[in-house]
């Protein structure tokens, strides 16, 4: 795949450059919006997830953003699942509160709560497949159902689970994300997100749309769904959100990207096959007090991870450790092959503390709620011999309990 | 019926174009094509036909009906149709029954007769999965689910399955039905030029020879790589095939 390091591209005459900008012809104007590289991405990630396109994004949380700057805006409300990755959570409950859009939390398996807290105003229900840190896993085609009665969509982040685990659209999500930098990279070479949409949800029959289904002042008077049908979100996804806001993804990072893709149907089994061996030991170590992992029959979601993910629950786990944080902070500076740092997803196996990394700016309750103690850690199982990492645990247990 | 107009009001003194669909689709098949024609000069109206899109109501279940919505619902006296598959049989009717209104039409992925094969109808009969599935594979060039979509970003084979599964019970198979069935009687005497894909697997080039005999004149473009859904495979192409058409 070439990549296009180029930021325009020359146009064949002026005709044609009138008809480009103003959508007669398809094409790439100016890399910010669109660039070649970067599109062959989009339509493999669309392909896999069996979306009708997808847009890629300078980060994953760029993607996020995207999706909801193009569903709403001031005095718009979402409803989100409380165990989310702790960048989604602040700019859901802190950042974008400044910009006029509230967000109710709720508990992910408590369907209950996903209903009561729909409002008027609400435009959208939003969870990860595999929550985080506590693995809950999102019951997409029940919190589905929820929205879609509510006439509003459901958008998850794909993260942890990459369509060759879960297919969230084949349970009824609408839209979906993935922090791109994770698994689909699968280096951690490069910062990426990628926003796809399915094209199933009707945004003119559910009426709350008018960013889709009004004209916009700020192309011509365009009525995106009018204009064309299933690709109405994402069109005003780029042609506004990309053109605006402008975290487009970078033609490099494509190619790193890309490269990482054509081995995900090789890596992710072995990921999921290393993680369940190293739960295994970890469930028979002594220094162990809980392993938090959906493969686990004593996991809250065990069963409903049987149903939507008979591939594998992801390579990524929590467990509490004994002795509390003193124990957590010995263990993880006694590791020497798994690396200390704020990512998952990479072919080197990684671990965390959330409490006082990736969560910190969550309260206590919220901690609570999004099931994280000052115990926890967060391991991200890569590919290397599953033995070494067994060892590496061992030894670093061991040391935690001296 | 609904109809996109590109965003413009009905002009009297501009000539009109019409847009027909395939069968299962809708206006927004053409969306470059009809964008550049309301842009350029023309009114446009890109039709749903009932049941399709945004036009509500029962499908239509024949050929010739569809026709004579068509024709009742634009509003100019004279006006050019483009019809893609389905569409391109409309166009034909609409051409053979109402000569004087007609002024040129433009066939795109057509042929006739359009016999769909067995398997397909009644795969659509049954509302199954399969039919989508047909529709999707057939309708494309063997090699667009290696990508290549020339609107960036966009998923044709995606794209497709996501407009077929937003029709209600029934409708696809109506479509299908009425194109197995359609009978053409009658003489095309306006210009036309054929939009053909020389990778179409849905309706190849050699299913169109019966009909382009038929009409004396007849020009024909035929796209190297594209297949049944040259609107979105070659929109470039098919754009460019109906400007030079439209312009002489």
């Amino acid at each position: 795949m070439p990549i296009y390091q180029t930021t325009s591209y020359v146009f064949r005459d002026t005709e044609h450059a009138a008809s480009l900008f103003n959508m007669e012809r398809a094409g790439h104007v100016y890399s910010r919006i669109s660039n070649p590289t970067v599109a062959v991405l989009e339509e493999r990630i669309a392909a896999l997830e069996g979306g009708v396109g997808a847009i890629a994004t300078a980060s994953g949380q760029a993607a996020l953003h995207l999706a909801i700057a193009t569903l709403m805006g001031s005095g718009e409300h979402i409803v989100a699942s409380a165990a989310l990755y702790g960048g989604s959570h602040n700019l859901l409950g802190y950042t974008l509160k400044r910009f006029g859009i509230e967000t109710t939390f709720v508990v992910p398996r408590d369907l209950q709560a996903w209903k009561k807290a729909i409002r008027p105003n609400t435009k959208l229900l939003f969870g990860e497949t595999l929550g985080n840190p506590g693995l809950d896993v999102l019951d997409i085609p029940s919190v589905a159902a929820i929205a879609h009665e509510a006439k509003v969509p459901l958008l998850v982040d794909a993260t942890f689970t990459t369509p060759c685990l879960l297919k969230p659209f084949a349970h009824g999500a609408d839209l979906l994300y993935h922090s791109a930098t994770k698994f689909l990279g699968g280096h951690g070479v490069a910062i990426a997100g990628v926003l796809v949409d399915s094209g199933r949800f009707d945004w003119e029959a559910s009426g709350k749309f008018a960013t889709l289904t009004a004209p916009y002042e700020g192309f011509h008077g365009m009525d995106f769904e009018e204009e064309s049908g299933t690709r109405a979100f994402l069109l005003r996804a780029r042609r506004e959100g990309l053109r605006d806001f402008g975290a487009c993804m970078a033609p490099m990072t494509a190619f790193q990207i890309l490269q990482g893709v054509e081995t995900l149907h090789l890596r992710m089994p072995r990921h999921v096959e290393s993680t369940r061996t190293l739960v295994q030991y970890l469930k028979s170590n002594s220094a162990v007090q809980k392993v938090i992992y959906p493969g686990l029959p004593d996991h809250p979601d065990h069963e409903l991870a049987k149903k939507l993910l008979p591939l594998g629950c992801g390579a990524v786990l929590s467990f509490e450790i004994k002795g509390g944080r003193a124990a957590g902070k010995k263990f993880i500076e006694s590791l020497r092959i798994f690396s200390h740092l704020a990512n998952v997803g990479d072919a080197k196996s990684l671990v965390i503390h959330p409490a006082t990394t990736t969560h910190y700016r969550m309260s206590d309750e919220d901690l609570k709620r999004a099931g994280i103690t000052a115990g926890t850690v967060r391991l991200s199982i890569g590919l290397e011999d599953p033995q070494d990492l067994v060892d590496d645990l061992d030894r670093a247990l061991k040391a935690s309990q001296k | 019926m609904f109809a996109y107009t590109a965003g413009h009001a009905f002009d009297k003194a501009k000539p009109t174009m019409v847009f027909v669909h395939g069968a299962g689709l809708d206006h927004s098949s053409f969306l470059l094509q009809s964008r550049y024609f309301g842009y350029h000069g023309w009114n446009v109206l890109a039709f749903d036909l009932p049941g399709h899109g945004h036009s509500p109501g029962a499908p239509i279940s024949s050929v010739a009906g569809m026709a004579e919505e068509v024709c009742k619902a634009v509003p100019a006296e004279k006006f050019s149709i483009v019809g893609h598959s389905m569409g391109s049989l409309v166009a034909l009717e609409c051409a053979a029954r109402v000569p004087s209104r007609i002024e040129r039409i433009a066939l795109i992925g057509a042929a006739y007769p359009m016999k769909v094969g067995e398997a397909f109808l009644d795969a659509a009969k049954r509302d199954h999965y399969d039919a989508f599935d047909m529709h999707t594979i057939w309708g494309h060039a063997a090699q667009v689910p290696l990508g290549g979509d020339p609107t960036p970003g966009m998923w044709m084979y995606g794209d497709t399955q996501a407009r077929l599964e937003r029709l209600a019970p029934g409708v696809l198979y109506n479509d299908l039905k009425a194109c197995n069935d359609y009978v053409f009687e009658g003489e095309i005497a306006c210009p036309t030029l054929f939009i053909l894909g020389e990778r179409d697997v849905m309706t190849p080039p050699r299913s169109a020879k019966a009909i382009q005999e038929k009409i004396s004149g007849a020009k024909t473009v035929r796209v190297k790589f594209s297949g049944h859904s040259l609107m979105t495979e070659a929109p470039d192409a098919t754009l460019d095939a109906l400007v030079d058409f439209f312009r002489t």
